[in-house]
């Protein structure tokens, strides 16, 4: 499914050094999200992200567990690096210090 | 679920304008980069028009108003998140220091109760009652503005919340 803007509505893979298995869950209305998103880009690391509001209802829910897992708050942006370190919010040094 | 369409330049231009002009009648502010603030004013009009109600839109909603009524814009967190932080969650809305450039942004950590342990908060009533006042005291939720009358406004003369959003305070 494509907002009609183009934004796509699934995990989107983005190419790029790696550094384990990065997985940016994020919103489509959320700037901080965007900032993270903006930054992985930047940073040129292999990484994947989705936006959870643009979900179908099943796929939703399946996703908020596993955002809930790493981040029992269930907020964004949720940035969860080989599933195990979990970066919540646009901590741009933290982020950069993970990944380097 | 569908995707909604994007709202255009001129419908940001506008809400952006109005709740510029009602946060400094208030006393509040909106966050100064124009750039920032209009993408966020967008997700506001993104998720009216998705969801019906202008919810947050650093937050996911649950598509029941009821259940968002704390995260409506602008949220039962943003003065809190001012005091504390400079600025509330998404940065909308920032305090006077950030404004002139004394305060840097930071992130702000998400104060609104984790899924598991949100219905308790939302059930939570006062009960507390004085006797003999002539009127019910009321108290918006959203900026704590205090009316004694029968039943709250339509919408909070300070910050716009709407009636829902007041809770009987005494
Ligand atoms: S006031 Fe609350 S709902 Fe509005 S943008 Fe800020 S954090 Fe989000």
């Amino acid at each position: 499914m494509q907002y009609r803007s183009g934004i796509t509505v699934e995990i989107v893979h983005v190419s790029g050094r790696t550094r384990g298995k990065v997985m940016l869950y994020a919103l489509s209305t959320c700037v901080w999200c965007k900032k993270t998103k903006e930054l992985l880009a930047s940073l040129g690391v292999d990484h994947s992200y989705v936006f959870v509001d643009l979900l179908p209802e099943k796929e939703m829910e399946e996703t908020m567990n596993q955002v809930l897992r790493f981040n029992p708050k269930g907020s964004f942006p949720t940035l969860v690096i080989d599933e195990r370190r979990c970066i919540v919010g646009f901590r741009e040094a933290e982020i950069r210090e993970a990944l380097a | 679920m569908t995707a909604p369409r994007m709202p255009t330049e001129d419908e940001v231009s506008a809400l952006h304008e109005r709740l510029h002009r009602e946060a400094e009648e208030g006393g509040y502010h909106l966050n100064p980069d124009r750039a920032f603030t209009r993408d966020l004013v967008r997700g506001l009009l993104v998720n009216t028009a998705r969801y019906g109600y202008a919810s947050c839109p650093c937050r996911l909603a649950s598509r029941s108003r009821s259940k968002d009524l704390d995260i409506i814009c602008p949220c039962d967190y943003r003065d809190p998140d001012l005091t504390e932080y400079d600025a509330c969650y998404c940065a909308l809305y920032v305090s006077g220091a950030i404004l002139t450039g004394k305060q840097q942004l930071r992130p702000v950590p998400e104060r609104r109760p984790s899924p598991d342990q949100r219905q308790a908060v939302i059930r939570e009533v006062r009960t507390t009652t004085i006797g003999g006042l002539a009127y019910p005291v009321w108290r918006c939720r959203v900026c704590g503005y205090l009316c004694a009358r029968k039943d709250p406004p339509e919408v909070c003369p300070v910050c716009k919340a709407t009636k829902e959003r007041f809770e009987r305070f005494i």
